[in-house]
């Protein structure tokens, strides 16, 4: 496994408990999501939520998208690490959609993460990362 | 028509590079074709039976010459010398290489063309009514939302992964020629009764093996707000379409699932949301794109009259030209339906003659039809002979549209992987049977269409006569349906009864519209003959002498 992180601060150390367990025991401060769970049961405790493993058992089920941006959207500024089957051809569309932390199954060369990320000059539409659309760049 | 400036330009040119980065991957067994595989379909290449296929986006049907000219360029590079149009009004090269892949790509880039996400469980090329900005009959040209959402759709970081394939198609007009309610998503234009514009929204309609007419899922949406609603519709349809079977994953299973009303009070609900964020783009980006789309300059007073005097050109005349909404001006269908032909194949050379006729005949301007045909969407109705005659020097000059051998067939066993019968041999045998046009013509308009398989790639379930390909204990068997349309009538065709051979499915389809031919009334189409008078008649004349 390799954690790739996009924030300055620790990584969080408490390992996440399952969305159950989290709804409840109430101090947990890290929580994991899979694919099937609604992300928005979460929303009266992002305040102190420091970390969301959004789980990707499958590339290719891409419910964690829906999930991530529903709590960007929401406000959540903890990290957002997508965990499991994480490829370098997903970092791109992951970190639009919001994630922080990449905790892939794979080994992933940050260098080649990197490369990728900076590959594509503009975006078209608005999503949960900082990039403004190129409708916003053509009319200022 | 659209025209890229330089952030759609620099988009597609780093396409072509992570695409040419992938494909470098897989050759050198970096990646595996398990993780190679939705990449690759998400740049149009499948792998078929003898080579890989590249399909090559044209958004919502519309291209001009020089486009035109590069894809016969393509075909003769890298092909072997054919492009094959196809019903979502694309084009597909079905002898590509993996190494070539890449390089197709950069050409096709030159003429701010693309292959980006033609396939794969994403949202696919826009389609659109081909007509589109022509037409008498339109409320306003929907290819200016469809730009909008093509835009919006092109590498959307939430929806690249989708349960399964997601299909959208914009119209402006009553008729609907782009089969819009058997779409993901359907979309129409229309004026609200304070006069402002927006759309019905249709959602959940489709063909594979459930095929379903979409349900009107919301009556008037203001356009300014279509971005946030259909990100509203595909959040939904992300999080809770099925992804535990293959054949329930698209969104018309959900929608039916949970019944139109609940997966209306769900989108509305995210839709309250997701409009807080500000994702629709400002007016005047619709305005930039308007503008590229406004009509060429085309004279009101250009002559109307047309010289009938050669019968041939008449008959084409009647069958294939329609008027354009300026006078003096017409709309023309060019057929890629030869009788003993492959529906919507072209040669290279046909494919630069018909580059050609738009450039010096219709302002630059083809479309492709999601029939398999070429539209030339402004010519002025004195050039009609010298389109003509010059079709007819490259055998592009069939007259049958919307005939009985104007043929929608999927590739079939001949090319595609999943086929469980041919459909391009069994559209050849039609058009050779029906060969005679006076025939043809006394019949009228029956839309014919054939799969390979249950997922309805030829659109069997909208023909009017829809044959799909099954196997039977591993022999080529065909079904037979009737009552299926795809245009403003929609709906879903029926199964008549057991199934044929491929000869004994041409001589079916024979006695029914000969049983349509007899038992008509005055006017009536062999669609509304079936629906008048139902199955019983023609189920009759085909199963009369049919062994026991
Ligand atoms: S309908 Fe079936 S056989 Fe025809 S192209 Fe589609 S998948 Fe292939």
């Amino acid at each position: 496994m390799s954690l790739i992180r996009f924030r300055v601060d620790e990584a969080h150390e408490e390992p996440a408990v399952t969305l159950d367990a989290f709804l409840g025991q109430s101090n947990a401060t890290a929580v994991r999501v899979e694919p099937g769970e609604d992300a928005r049961v979460l929303l009266p405790f992002l305040d102190r939520l420091q970390l969301i493993e959004i789980a990707f058992p499958k590339f290719r089920d891409g419910r964690g998208y829906s999930s991530a941006r529903i709590l960007r959207e929401s406000g959540f500024t903890g990290e957002l690490r997508a965990a499991g089957d994480v490829l370098l051809d997903q970092v791109v569309i992951l970190r639009r959609c919001g994630f922080d932390a990449l905790a892939s199954d794979h080994v992933l060369d940050l260098a080649k993460v990197e490369e990728a990320l900076a590959r594509f000059p503009a975006v078209y539409q608005k999503a949960a990362d900082a990039k403004p659309p190129v409708w916003a760049l053509r009319h200022g | 028509m659209y025209k890229y400036d330089e952030y759609d330009q620099a988009i597609v040119d780093a396409r072509v590079e992570e695409f040419r980065d992938q494909c470098n991957r897989r050759l050198s067994g970096e990646m595996t074709e398990d993780q190679f595989k939705p990449l690759r379909l998400m740049n149009g290449l499948y792998l078929q039976l003898h080579a890989y296929m590249l399909r090559v986006a044209v958004p919502y049907g519309t291209l001009d010459s020089r486009q035109m000219h590069m894809l016969a360029h393509i075909a003769r590079k890298y092909d072997r010398g054919y492009g094959h149009f196809t019903t979502r009004q694309n084009l597909q090269y079905n002898w590509i290489k993996l190494d070539d892949a890449a390089d197709i790509l950069a050409e096709l880039a030159t003429v701010e063309m693309h292959a980006i996400q033609t396939s794969g469980n994403c949202i696919r090329n826009i389609s659109a009514d081909q007509y589109a900005g022509a037409a008498a009959d339109e409320v306003a040209d929907p290819r200016p939302y469809a730009e909008l959402l093509r835009q919006w759709s092109t590498f959307h970081p939430e929806f690249l992964l989708l349960p399964r394939k997601f299909k959208i198609a914009v119209i402006g007009a009553d008729e609907d020629r782009a089969a819009m309610k058997l779409h993901d998503i359907g979309l129409k234009l229309v004026r609200n009764a304070a006069g402002a514009l927006g759309f019905e929204v249709y959602v959940g309609g489709g063909q594979g093996r459930t095929p379903m007419v979409a349900p009107l899922i919301r009556e008037f949406l203001p356009a300014d707000d279509l971005v946030s609603y259909l990100e509203a519709c595909l959040r939904v349809y992300n999080r809770y379409g099925r992804r535990d079977n293959l054949y329930k994953a698209r969104i018309k299973i959900l929608v039916h699932e949970i019944g139109a009303d609940e997966y209306r009070r769900q989108v509305e609900e995210e839709y309250l949301h997701v409009k807080t964020l500000g994702l629709d783009p400002p007016a005047a980006e619709l305005e930039r794109i308007a503008a590229m789309f406004a009509l060429p300059p085309l004279d009101p007073n250009a002559p109307g009259e047309i010289e009938r005097s050669d019968p041939d050109f008449a008959l084409w005349l009647d069958q294939q030209v329609v008027d354009h909404k300026v006078p003096g001006h017409a709309i023309v269908t060019i057929s890629l339906k030869p009788t003993g032909g492959i529906p919507g194949d072209a040669s290279a050379d046909q494919i630069d003659a018909m580059a050609k006729l738009a450039q010096v005949f219709s302002h630059d301007e083809l479309r492709v039809t999601h029939a398999q045909n070429i539209v030339l969407p402004h010519v002025r109705k004195a050039d009609l002979y010298a389109i003509w005659t010059r079709l007819e020097e490259t055998g592009l000059a069939t007259p049958n549209l919307d005939l009985v051998t104007d043929i929608i067939a999927c590739p079939g066993l001949d090319y595609c992987a999943l086929a469980n019968a041919r459909s391009i041999p069994l559209a050849q045998k039609i058009t050779e049977r029906f060969a005679n046009l006076d025939r043809q013509r006394d019949l009228g308009e029956v839309k014919l269409k054939i799969s390979g398989c249950i997922n309805a790639c030829g659109h069997h379930h909208a023909g009017h006569i829809g044959i799909l390909g099954v196997d039977r204990k591993g022999e080529e068997n065909y079904q037979l349906s009737f009552g299926g349309s795809g245009a403003e009538d929609a709906s879903v065709g029926k199964i008549i009864g057991p199934g044929f051979s491929e000869d004994g499915v041409v001589d079916a389809v024979e006695k029914a519209l000969e049983t349509y031919r007899g038992i008509r009334v005055e006017g009536e189409r062999f669609l509304d003959t079936y629906r008048r008078v139902g199955p019983e008649p023609f189920k009759a004349a085909i199963y009369e002498k049919a062994p026991a």
